[in-house]
């Protein structure tokens, strides 16, 4: 029996450090830390509440603009604000880019590497390489032997200056590499295709949004960015155009490229179907509102509830009460002990150290062990993130989500129960972001279609003084990150911030475990995986990298009455 | 150097790019860097000369931001600065290996012969030992001290790694400071603030690097002149509108359409110091301000406490339309800039012994111009 440890765990975003028990060749047991805390909740106590969101969407630069939109909410929710149609599908675009490119990122340049082997890419034969990529994707351009030739000797040249730079130290030629050289140039090359193709793509955002990351055009009420078919400095019939060429060259990407190289890497993985489970239940709040109702029935990505892998029934609704976070095995303790959870609006702030004085070689997993807390719902863990999406649109018989599940189960010739998995988790990313390429254009053109008909509406201003807010509000902001299901909760005072909170997508995952022992999905989803060699745990990786982590979005101060307890506590 | 020749050509060639464009994307840079063309060049002839210099990117309490901006970068691309221009040899959220392997990585450089550049990204908590941040079971603290020490040179990328962003403003919970306090008395170390950094000003400050092995000129505060030496509000596209006092009043009013001046809406052009209107962000595809949303400052100093609230007007602004007022705000707000300068004007002149032309002369001048009279 060895303990291993993973620290850092690298191509994802943030510290997480993984404790893993091997025995005979497989893991018995494993337990997810974060090793970061900032404290976000803390600082934007006492603040403008309609600021927050600039502050907010910065708990993360790679899941840029998902805290912004969560923290609008939250505050519009509290203040009782709707906002115009424009403002909707601004916000729509601006997330449905997010989501294709930030996919992208993650199956290219961070996950990729676990399936890829880009030392094998050097033996590639370029004339079969290209034939593969005929195979795979007929339409796509870049598919001639003296292409893949030049990506070739880029690599080769790259190799022969003897600095591997970041791919330096890499796992090449792990026997759980399983593609043909072929398999792993065509992927090298669109590594780097992908590189390009994202900082295009993203272009939206700045049209949109005036830069990315962290864009800045939120308001609370609406959006800044204005929009008029006459005017130089507002969305014009000229931006709309470059924004659908944009959109377009998404779709072509996540059509041609993308979908293809998932299933075909996926082919060779199959293994994979049965492996990286988790705790089988999962839980999606639904996002894209396609009205301003309000109601979860507006949502294209619907909301709800899966227990135990049952995906023959309509999802569970869900109920915000039911949400719940231990702290039994955090950083952290409660006034009325550490064994009880707390829902988010009762929750408590102590940020209490008990870990190993560094330099530390093993945390005490027996004890506290991370900075993220252990959201529960109904007391029980759940797995949020594309793969809970896909699987609650499933359940409730949307029909697109059905047909690409199906296209994919059939191509990879395994059935439904290959959903819950390591490999399923990695399609499910794929199929999401084909499902929003194609709505990517159909917002762009609702907008289109508002502007022509001289509906000009970004923002309600109605409450945008603080003259005109009630003395006390309270309100929560739903949305789907491309992690998964995220929430902010807002408690307004006198027109100042009284507490914030965010529950979000990586706590959910990369829990520790809760007061009755029950592992979180980063640690229940590692159970059982092959680890072949634990100095390059190359396997352990690739579930780990299935969840797409981001911890710096996952560590929270949850704050409450005891803040300015808290507050004296830490400035000394 | 007729020797390093064939290398380029045929590097250049590999890529499928020619030596022209080559050349094109280092004038670029040389334009971001306010040089004379004629050292297009020499950029051009640094950035392909091997071995290539090896980069350890470090992040802290950061949220990767500054990374993602990386990822942005257009000249050259990404992909170009990490196969051919630097060796990237140690980045968390890029590299293959993990955990034992990746501070291989880092052991390698640290142990190597071959001088290298640091990048840190995100604060450094320096409350309770350091415990708010640990990697491989060694605090961000302990990692950057030894890794900053020995590295040629530092470079502080976003506003957390220059003065602890957010995370150190109040009420600071975990200590969280920049390089700067975190690791004092670095002898090369540039900030480059900014929430995140503008990857064309780090593109442009590699290039730098690599080509005079130096860094670019810098104020007081470490920060680039050629990216921080300017007011937003003399080169904002709005100045006019300003200047004449048209203003929007609402959002999404008629004057909000039009691209009137944001000033009565919180922005912060006025008192921030960067190029944004210059260079612009993803490509200059768009900025704040030109897309509809005041700046809220932040490529300014503690911009999380100081600058707010963020759609609050500026005090102590009178007269709309007079054009020295708003110098005037701007110089006696950052006043050690105006500091900085004259610190930089001794190093300029030492420079321009040396070189064709004192490249930084004008963007001097604008900033030293005594605030005019009202």
């Amino acid at each position: 029996m060895a303990k291993i440890v993973i620290d850092p765990v690298t191509r994802i975003e943030g510290h997480l450090r993984l404790e893993v028990q091997v025995e005979n060749g497989r893991v018995t047991d494993a337990w997810s830390s974060s090793t970061m805390f900032r404290g976000m909740e803390l600082v934007l106590k006492g603040r403008d509440p309609r600021e927050a969101w600039v502050f907010a969407q910065r708990i993360c630069g790679v899941c840029t603009t998902v805290h912004a939109l969560a923290s609008v909410r939250a505050v519009e929710n509290a203040l009782g604000i709707s906002i115009p149609d424009n403002a909707r599908l601004i916000r729509n675009i601006i997330e449905c880019t997010q989501y294709i490119q930030d996919h992208v990122i993650h199956f290219y340049h961070l996950h990729a590497l676990d399936w890829v082997d880009i030392v094998s890419a050097l033996s590639a034969d370029p004339s079969a390489t290209a034939d593969l990529q005929q195979t795979v994707s007929p339409t796509w351009a870049k598919a001639s032997p003296a292409y893949f030739k030049a990506v070739q000797d880029r690599i080769k040249t790259f190799a022969g200056s003897g600095q591997l730079g970041p791919f330096n130290n890499g796992y090449w030629g792990h026997p759980a590499y399983k593609l043909p050289p072929e398999a792993n140039l065509m992927a090298v090359a669109h590594y780097l295709e992908a590189l390009d193709w994202q900082r295009e793509i993203i272009k939206i955002h700045a049209i949109l949004g005036a830069k990315n990351p962290h864009l800045q055009t939120y308001l609370v009420g609406g959006m800044a960015i204005p929009v008029d078919p006459n005017t130089q400095k507002a969305i014009n019939d000229s931006r709309i155009g470059r924004m659908k060429e944009l959109a377009k060259s998404a779709l072509e990407f996540v059509q041609q490229v993308y979908v293809p190289d998932l299933l075909a890497v996926a082919g060779f993985y199959k293994d994979w179907a049965g492996l990286g489970g988790g705790v089988g239940n999962f839980l999606a709040y639904g996002d894209y509102p396609q009205s301003n109702d309000g109601s979860p029935e507006s949502l294209f990505l619907p909301r709800g509830v899966i227990l135990n892998k049952d995906i023959g029934k309509a999802p569970d609704a869900v109920s915000q009460e039911k949400v719940s976070e231990y702290v039994t095995h955090s950083w952290y303790t409660y006034a009325g002990g550490d064994t009880a959870g707390l829902h988010p609006f009762k929750g408590e702030t102590a940020p209490t150290y008990t870990g190993p004085k560094p330099p530390f070689d093993f945390l005490d997993t027996e004890a506290k062990y991370s900075w993220l807390k252990t959201p529960r719902y109904d007391d029980q863990p759940m797995e949020v993130g594309p793969l809970a999406r896909l699987l609650v649109a499933y359940a409730a018989g949307k029909e697109r989500p059905k047909a690409l599940v199906g296209l994919a189960l059939k191509t990879l010739g395994v059935g439904p129960e290959a959903l819950f998995s390591t490999l399923g988790r990695t399609a499910a990313r794929g199929l999401e972001t084909l499902l929003m390429a194609e709505q990517l254009l159909g917002w762009i053109g609702e907008l289109e279609t508002n502007m022509g008909n001289g509906n000009l509406a970004i923002h309600n201003g109605e409450k945008w003084s603080p003259g005109s807010w009630p003395a006390e509000a309270e309100g929560w902001g739903f949305t789907e990150a491309p992690r998964g299901a995220l929430g902010h909760w807002v408690r307004i005072k006198d027109g100042k911030i009284a507490n914030y909170q965010a529950v979000v997508p990586t706590t959910w995952n990369g829990s520790p475990r809760d007061a009755k022992g029950n592992r979180g999905p980063y640690e229940a989803s590692l159970i059982d995986t092959p680890v072949a060699d634990p100095e390059r745990p190359l396997e352990i990786l690739r579930t780990v990298h299935s969840f797409d982590p981001c911890m710096a979005c996952s560590v929270h101060v949850v704050d409450a009455r005891g803040a300015e307890v808290t507050r004296i506590e830490v400035v000394k | 150097m007729p020797t390093d020749a064939p290398s380029l050509e045929a590097r250049l060639a590999a890529r499928g790019i020619s030596r022209r464009q080559f050349l094109k994307f280092c004038g670029v840079l040389a334009a971001t860097l306010a040089l004379p063309e004629a050292y297009a060049p020499k950029i051009a002839h640094a950035l392909e000369t091997t071995p290539r210099l090896p980069v350890v990117w470090l992040e802290f309490q950061d949220c990767a931001g500054n990374t993602e901006s990386f990822l942005r970068a257009s000249t050259p691309t990404v992909a170009e600065i990490v196969l051919e221009q630097i060796s990237l040899d140690y980045h968390e959220t890029i590299m293959a290996p993990a955990g034992h392997a990746a501070e291989k990585s880092l052991e390698a450089v640290l142990a190597g012969s071959q001088p290298f550049l640091a990048i840190v990204e995100g604060s450094i908590p320096t409350k309770d030992g350091g415990i708010y941040c640990t990697i491989g079971g060694k605090t961000a603290q302990s990692i950057a001290e030894t890794v900053c020490r020995k590295a040629a040179a530092t470079i502080a990328v976003g506003a957390c790694a220059w003065d602890g962003g957010w995370p150190g403003a109040s009420p600071n919970p975990t200590g969280a400071v920049g390089v700067k306090s975190a690791v004092p008395g670095l002898k090369t170390l540039v900030n480059m603030p900014g929430c995140p950094m503008n990857v064309t000003n780090l593109t442009a400050v590699l290039a730098h690097f690599l080509a005079f092995k130096a860094m670019p000129a810098l104020d007081q505060e470490g920060r680039p002149l050629f990216a921080y030496g300017q007011l937003i509000h003399n080169n904002c596209e709005r100045r006019g509108h300003f200047d004449a006092g048209r203003f929007v009043e609402t959002w999404g009013d008629d004057g909000h359409r039009l691209g009137y001046c944001l000033y009565k809406m919180g922005c912060k052009g006025p008192q921030t110091y960067s190029n944004c209107p210059a260079i612009g962000w993803n490509d200059g595809t768009s900025w704040p301000i030109g897309a509809g949303h005041g700046c809220v400052g932040c490529m300014s100093s503690h911009f999380w406490d100081n600058t707010i609230p963020v759609y609050e007007r500026l005090p102590h602004i009178e007269g709309f339309g007079v054009e020295a007022t708003a110098d005037k705000v701007g110089l006696t707000a950052l006043g050690v800039v105006a500091a900085g300068v004259t610190v930089h004007a001794v190093a300029s002149a030492i420079r321009a012994k040396n070189s064709p032309e004192a490249p930084h002369d004008e963007r001097e001048v604008a900033v030293q111009t005594p605030p005019k009279k009202k």
